[in-house]
């Protein structure tokens, strides 16, 4: 095996593993920044050793065992740490003496736990969105700095600083690593979603530049997703959130024509449709059901639902939606979601019912700027024949969009209607 | 990305299966699972269950298995994984099992990936 090669195995044994040595050790170490310095330390370590000498048969168990010398190391060296190194310490000696894989079954017990602090940790809501966001790629995805400010857009000492700073805050207000108590496990439980999700977006509709994709962050969330599907099997909304992600990731292939304008979900050739994530998505969503009443994610999962289901844009479920939508708006009201009711009503019974909800939102203050308020109702002002109004609207909306293929959508919709 | 890993059967000593082997292999399919890893799996039934529809000569025939070959394909793994290398661990950790678990059983996986919308994206 050349350098090269034991290099990107290495690479790829950290990607699997890194979350579970970093969560292991946090448990350890009680602070998730000496956790991930540790855990780096075992990386470069096996940087230099797996090439000579090959990959130990359990890799994982061998970057764990790995940080937790260094770890060791650390706390002999510091006195502040005494009482820990005799917790820790003696617990290690101990389990060095026995076999390798017995450590791995204990550490097996633990790893569900453990990961899931280290989830409900860096997506705690005290630290800022950008914050929560960076930091869960970095600790549960493994990704790098470099990484993570090309998946964003940004340059990569913000990506660093962000970090860096997230965690000072977890250390500064003694955020313990720990799962959240029952009481307040339902909102902890939000934020996480809410991170995993807004990933999500962040690939599946960047709001700005010329990129209308960036499917690496939709497969990054998605497999967030599953990771907290396995470690919280009774949550319905974990699976809600999961079965969303992956109906609308389904669309990817069709989404953007040859040229690299989008293709909206009525226009879409569905036959493009990866059947294998609709598949998983429509159980997902079983899941949820099964398990209760379904939540937001659910709902909208169940709407993404009913567009997988159609064969065809014609054979659509609108009443469904609008129904859908309703449950929705009841649940988290929002301008967003009446605008969503409102093109769903539109397809059901009709675009003037339509055109009613989405003019009651023209005043909304939080809908000031949104591109999509003056797209809807220049489709809905189109269907209903008044192409002068609808193009203007039209024109508004190409003018508000940051997305230049969308601006680029709404103009020919314009055009078309002055024409 | 995508790869589908398949797995084949070159010799396998007689009976069943160890059930250590089963155990740790339903073990690691749970882990990939839960990696987020592994998005789908199946073993296959015997080829004499199966059959054959084959183009030769402009001339198109069908017929019933068990196919003729050495190699028995038993079952596949579609992994979504960030490199090859990442699909590649993920399949030696499966044919370790194998190596480790059940003597004198010999086999190969193929890790091939599945092309996605990247692959006919227009050229930037």
């Amino acid at each position: 095996m050349t350098a090269a090669e034991s290099h990107r195995v290495v690479e790829a044994v950290w990607r699997i593993e890194s979350a579970r040595v970093v969560a292991a050790l946090a448990r350890m170490v009680k602070d998730l920044a000496l956790a991930e310095e540790l855990a780096q330390d075992a990386l470069v370590a096996a940087l230099e050793e797996w090439p000579r000498k090959g990959v130990p048969d359990n890799p994982g168990a061998w970057l764990t065992l790995t940080a937790k010398h260094r770890a060791i190391d650390q706390f002999r060296r510091r006195d502040t740490y005494q009482r820990k190194l005799q917790e820790v310490g003696r617990d290690l000696e101990l389990r060095q003496e026995s076999a390798e894989a017995e450590l791995d079954d204990a550490l097996d017990d633990h790893i569900g736990d453990d990961l899931l602090r280290l989830i409900f940790t860096a997506c705690h809501p005290e630290l800022p969105a950008e914050g929560r966001l960076a930091l869960t790629l970095r600790l549960l995805g493994g990704l790098s700095t470099a990484e993570i400010a090309r998946a964003f857009l940004v340059p990569e000492p913000t990506v660093g600083q962000r970090i860096s700073r997230a965690k000072r805050t977890l250390a500064d207000r003694r955020i313990p690593i720990e799962l959240p108590p029952p009481a307040e496990l339902p909102g902890r439980l939000a934020s996480v979603l809410e991170v995993i999700y807004l990933i999500f977006n962040e690939g599946y509709a960047a709001t700005a530049g010329q990129d209308w994709i960036r499917p690496s962050l939709c497969q990054e969330a998605m497999r967030l997703g599953r990771v907290l599907a396995g470690l919280m099997p009774a949550e319905p909304e974990v699976h809600g959130l999961l079965a969303l992600m992956e109906i609308q990731a389904a669309r990817i292939p069709a989404r953007t024509a040859r040229d690299g304008s989008p293709i909206l979900l009525l226009d879409q050739d569905r036959s493009r449709w990866d059947r294998l994530l609709v598949r998983r998505g429509l159980a997902a969503l079983r899941r949820a059901e099964e398990l209760g009443t379904l939540g937001p994610y659910g709902l909208q999962a169940a709407i993404a639902a009913c567009h997988a289901r159609a064969l065809t844009a014609q054979a659509t479920d609108w009443e469904r939606i609008a129904a859908l939508y309703r449950l929705l708006a009841h649940l988290t009201p929002s301008p967003v979601v009446e605008l969503n009711r409102a093109v769903a009503v539109g397809m059901a019974y009709g675009p003037e019912r339509g055109l009613e909800i989405a003019d009651a939102l023209i005043g909304e203050r939080a809908l000031r700027g949104y591109a999509h308020l003056p797209a809807v109702r220049g489709d809905l002002l189109a269907k209903l024949g008044r192409a002068g109004e609808a193009a203007a609207e039209f024109r508004r909306a190409a003018e508000l969009t940051g997305n230049e293929r969308e601006s680029a959508l709404f103009l020919r919709r314009a055009a078309a209607l002055s024409a | 990305m995508r790869y589908l890993v398949t797995l084949k059967v070159i010799a396998q000593p007689d009976g069943p299966p160890p059930s250590d082997l089963m155990e740790a292999i339903f073990k690691l399919g749970q882990e990939a699972t839960e990696a987020g890893s592994m998005l789908d799996n199946s073993g296959l039934a015997p080829s004499s269950e199966g059959a054959r529809i084959e183009v030769s000569g402009g001339r198109l025939t069908v017929s019933d298995g068990p196919f003729a070959e050495a190699k028995e394909m038993i079952s596949y793994a579609l992994y979504e994984v960030r490199t090859k290398e990442e699909a590649v661990e993920w399949a030696a950790r499966f044919m370790k099992l194998h190596r480790d678990l059940w003597p004198g059983w010999e086999g190969e996986a193929d890790v091939l990936r599945l092309f996605t919308p990247e692959d006919f994206a227009p050229p930037a």
